[in-house]
């Protein structure tokens, strides 16, 4: 034993020293972390900053040109006669449109694929279809619409009118109300269609009376957003040529549907786009009017899952 | 009750219309059968439209000049259509953009996973999600008008029109999607490794280096490739703040135009259809849709191949 404890002293001591590095090393690893805790947080917090600047920004160019005015008159070549009107009106019937398209069919896709065909090679085909789907810009959509609704179905649609415009629009969004449908509906517990068929009922009939209902507002909350991100495309109605200057409001008829159309993020475009600032104050004050309609519908797609959410 | 003994006659009980429901259960099927495929028949569309007028804008113009000249001028009398010059602010802008999103998204991630108290956490998501729902185009009218003459101040030669200050903006825009995508593969990373690793004697920030980044890289690079294919696409933003300009080049500080600006460009004129510029939109458009479906599929492959698993 005795080679042991003679080697024991030098051990002793350069454990010392290696003890006095680890702990030195340890206060300077430990300040790392503080620095690099920090910088993380700065990350989120400028990300943020940036969004307030922003709304401070568009809020103090956009608000003195808020009044009635502003809402009730047609765009004009003159700042202080033009308005938001048609925008106004074509922004509601685009979203009114798009969601009579997107619910039943998105809805419809997504109990098919969720409760009728689930893993099955379609369903999984269909997934990865709409995975893809997603990725592509939505110019590309515009393009699209471009072929198929303006030129293709023109006799339908009449070119380029509000109805090609909600229709490529809703082929963006489709996407995302199926995906909603189907996280919606796989939420639901499969005892109660258990239950249903044992009681004798098709699988229809169950869907429609228990599942459906029960799945119904995280549904709808993805519908809302949906909508929030259709009314903020500008890119793909560009490209369909919805025009930036329309002096009237289409029809409340089926003719309507076929009429020229604008939309606020266009009107928005064409007002930034122009040289003077006084058009800038009117972009500002259109996406105000178009911010306030996101957070509102944001608002209620956040209430919807918050009520309803078990 | 002696009489109610007997079995009650089949004719006289209640029947379920079993042939109405057989039916109805049939046509639902057929017809959201028939909206499922719509997904289906917009991908098939995409590609058939674009294909069509890709086709004849080859037959007047050559792949091999499409691929090779230097210059974008489409509406000069000798017209040369070289996509490099579309490809190369198109590349400049999204760059930019990833240098800001990268970071910010990354760091971001890290801090609402790791640091951020639950409390916290369910505010900042919600706050973030606000930056990712802004439409473009009032990004956009930030760039123009509020981040050109911001940086202005510091670079004099800067131009009204820009790749920089639209490529920041762009940036800021795609943040929340990698700060999203990325928080999510960070937050799937089991906390046995962390406290595995916290055992071993490593500080919290050596923890998220050494252990929690490697094990959720599949996620966190597929985030970074699908915010590439949003930059690429990237339309409003562009338009408005980098400028018109068709230039071969990566000088951040001049107008350039990027494949989308030009669509934007023809759109908004009044091309007649079947004339080259409006097909050229479409070689354009194929050229950007086969550019993110490439950066799709590798995402899409990235996740499969390098994906960790935890029982």
């Amino acid at each position: 034993m005795t080679p042991l404890s003679s080697q024991a002293t030098p051990l002793d001591t350069g454990w010392d020293i290696e003890q006095k590095e680890v702990l030195n090393a340890l206060g300077r690893r430990q300040g790392i972390d503080r620095w690099f805790s920090w910088l993380a947080l700065l990350a989120v917090v400028f990300s943020l900053f940036v969004l307030v600047v922003l709304l401070v920004d568009v809020l103090i160019d956009g608000v003195p040109v808020l009044n009635w005015n502003f809402f009730t008159s047609f765009p004009s070549r003159r700042p202080a006669e033009a308005g938001i009107i048609s925008a106004l009106v074509g922004t509601i019937w685009v979203m009114v449109l798009v969601a009579l398209f997107t619910f039943p069919i998105g809805v419809g896709a997504g109990i098919f694929l969720e409760e009728f065909v689930p893993d099955s090679w379609l369903a999984r085909a269909i997934e990865i279809n709409i995975s893809n789907l997603a990725g592509v810009p939505s110019i590309i959509y515009g393009l699209l619409g471009l072929q198929v609704f303006v030129r293709i179905l023109f006799p339908i649609t009449q070119g380029r009118s509000v109805l090609s415009g909600a229709l490529t629009l809703a082929l963006l969004v489709l996407p995302i109300v199926i995906i909603a449908t189907r996280e919606s509906l796989r939420s639901i517990p499969s005892s109660l269609r258990q239950a249903g068929f044992a009681l004798g009922a098709t699988r229809w009939q169950v869907v429609r009376s228990h599942v459906f209902p029960l799945a119904l507002p995280g549904i709808l909350t993805g519908v809302i957003l949906a909508l929030s991100r259709a009314i903020g495309e500008t890119a793909p109605l560009i490209t369909i040529g919805a025009l930036t200057y329309i002096p009237f409001l289409p029809d409340l008829s089926l003719r309507g549907l076929q009429s020229p159309f604008t939309v606020l993020p266009i009107q928005i475009y064409n007002w930034v786009s122009r040289p003077q600032a006084d058009f800038h104050a009117l972009a500002a004050g259109a996406i105000i009017v178009l911010m306030v309609i996101l957070l509102l519908m944001n608002a209620t797609a956040i209430y919807l899952r918050n009520r309803f959410q078990k | 009750m002696t009489t109610n003994s007997l079995p009650p006659d089949p004719n006289n009980l209640w029947q379920p219309s079993r042939g109405l429901n057989k039916w109805v259960e049939r046509a639902v099927i057929w017809l959201f059968g028939l909206f499922a495929i719509i997904s289906v028949a917009t991908t098939v569309g995409i590609v058939l439209s674009l294909l069509f007028e890709t086709i004849e804008f080859f037959q007047v113009v050559s792949l091999w000049n499409f691929l090779t000249d230097r210059q974008w001028t489409p509406l000069f009398s000798n017209p040369q259509y070289g996509i490099l010059v579309l490809l190369s602010a198109t590349f400049l802008t999204s760059l930019i953009a990833l240098l800001v999103a990268v970071p910010l998204g990354l760091l971001s991630a890290i801090y609402l996973s790791e640091y951020a108290s639950p409390k916290l956490r369910k505010w900042l998501k919600p706050a973030l999600e606000i930056l990712a729902g802004v439409p473009t185009v009032v990004y956009g009218y930030f760039a123009l008008l509020l981040v050109t003459p911001f940086l202005q101040l510091f670079i004099p030669q800067l131009g009204g029109f820009n790749a920089l200050s639209a490529g920041i903006v762009m940036g800021i825009a795609i943040t929340p999607l990698i700060a999203s995508l990325s928080e999510d593969a960070i937050y799937a990373v089991p906390s046995a490794l962390r406290d595995g690793s916290y055992a071993l004697g490593l500080t919290k920030r050596e923890t998220i280096f050494g252990v929690v980044l490697p094990a959720a890289l599949s996620g966190i690079v597929a985030s970074i490739i699908l915010a590439v294919s949003r930059a690429v696409g990237e339309t409003m933003i562009v338009a408005l703040a980098a400028g018109l300009n068709p230039r071969l080049g990566l000088n951040p500080f001049v107008p350039v135009m990027t494949m989308t600006a030009y669509i934007v460009q023809v759109s908004l004129g009044d091309t007649p259809a079947g004339s080259i510029a409006f097909q050229s939109i479409f070689a354009v458009g194929m050229t950007l849709f086969l550019l993110t479906l490439i950066f799709n599929i590798i995402s899409f492959w990235f996740v499969r191949k390098f994906r960790e698993t935890y029982e």
